[in-house]
């Protein structure tokens, strides 16, 4: 794992002004990784955008975080029926105008 | 620039407490709120709208600005001007000053109060800027290759790379072009729809392309050699006799380049449609009947 690919807990929490005790909720419930590095707790990048929107899920939306762990799974099911769509959409363009 | 009802947005009676603003606010934004709404233009509507509606609402100063001018809210300008400018000249100007930035809020609002203030939360925050969404239109030859192209986004051009292989539907991201963070958060990401046109004789299903090809009768009885179009180039093929109708020959790697991986192709599918020749001479018919004889 890179250091420059992760962010400290720390600095996330305090930039977001949440608790870190937020944070670790989610990691327990396995919505988040967190790695430890000498003692230091970090939050890999790619992971920020999907933490971003866990936080305003709930702090902005009160949604508590049963509630985030099920419209996340919702959301993922939404993401790939929404890909199987375009890829039907895809194979019937394959009988548009040629019959 | 049309007039919002922001109570009749929020679904709230004109005498509504903070208290009954934020809980249909709240109850507004689960429903509508882009996140939960992926790729729903008009969910994303909807949620401008009652954002715009709680920002005003839920600020004492103002819904107080709000409730006095409503929908008359040109003349609040014209108010303010004239308690500015001590002595009104009576002469018209339009637009508040700081109304510049653009994105999250009604023209409306801007007019009223000057931009998106970003208030009312109660959190200062480094908000990440709002994702853009933006369709591109290709033609099926242009997602063959790898190229350039350059966007206008909100009034910055943008250089993209449109790998070769993307699908019809496909959307890519580019990090950093949506609209500017709010506190100084980082701006949010540009993602752009391909919409690939059908190609008038060949078409696509994943990395592989099918077409059809006429083929005189003789040929298909006989054999021989015959040129199609690709969309690599001109392809020579050996038909071999007695070819029936409707049969299918595959072009190992003459297909379409893998998204990402565009040393590899996928396959080209050929369906044979044979022609029966027409207008037929005295001799021909005499050959044919000879021939359903034999």
């Amino acid at each position: 794992m890179q250091i420059e690919n992760l962010i400290s807990v720390d600095v996330f929490c305090t930039n977001h002004n949440i608790e870190i005790s937020f944070v670790r909720s989610l990691q327990k419930m396995g919505m988040i990784e967190i790695a430890t590095i000498k003692e230091t707790e970090f939050i890999e990048v790619n992971q920020l955008q999907q933490l971003e929107k866990i936080i305003r899920f709930h702090y902005e939306l009160d949604i508590n975080l049963e509630g985030i762990e099920t419209i996340t799974h919702l959301l993922q099911k939404v993401n790939s029926m929404q890909n199987e769509i375009s890829a039907l959409k895809n194979k019937l363009r394959l009988y548009d105008e040629n019959e | 620039m049309a007039f919002l009802d922001y109570y009749k947005i929020l679904g709230i009676d004109k005498t509504a407490a903070l208290k009954d603003i934020k809980n249909a606010y709240r109850k507004l934004a689960r429903k509508y709120h882009p996140d939960l709404n992926p790729n729903d233009a008009n969910a994303k509507k909807n949620f401008q709208q009652i954002n715009e509606a709680n920002e005003v609402l839920s600020d004492p100063e103002k819904r107080k600005k709000y409730d006095q001018y409503g929908a008359d809210w040109q003349h609040a300008e014209e108010f303010e001007k004239a308690k500015q400018q001590q002595q009104s000249s009576g002469s018209r100007r339009t637009g508040f000053t700081g109304a510049e930035q653009e994105g999250d809020f009604s023209s409306f609002f801007e007019s009223m109060f000057g931009g998106s203030a970003g208030a009312g939360r109660g959190r200062q925050v480094k908000y990440r800027g709002e994702d853009y969404t933006t369709e591109l239109h290709l033609e099926l030859i242009d997602a063959y290759k790898t190229h350039t192209k350059t966007l206008a986004v909100n009034g910055k051009n943008i250089r993209i790379t449109i790998p070769a292989g993307i699908e019809n539907g496909q959307t890519i991201k580019i990090p950093g072009h949506g609209g500017p963070g709010i506190n100084g958060g980082p701006n949010g990401d540009l993602y752009i729809k391909f919409s690939i046109a059908n190609h008038p004789t060949i078409k696509r299903l994943g990395d592989n392309l099918y077409t059809t090809v006429d083929l005189d009768l003789y040929t298909a009885v006989l054999g021989g050699e015959i040129t199609i179009d690709t969309l690599s180039g001109k392809v020579k093929l050996t038909v071999k006799p007695e070819t029936q109708n409707g049969s299918k020959i595959k072009l190992k790697g003459k297909g379409f380049p893998v998204y990402k991986n565009e040393k590899h192709f996928g396959d080209l599918f050929v369906t044979y449609v044979i022609k029966i020749p027409t207008n037929l001479t005295d001799k021909q018919r005499e050959l044919f009947s000879e021939l359903s004889k034999s």
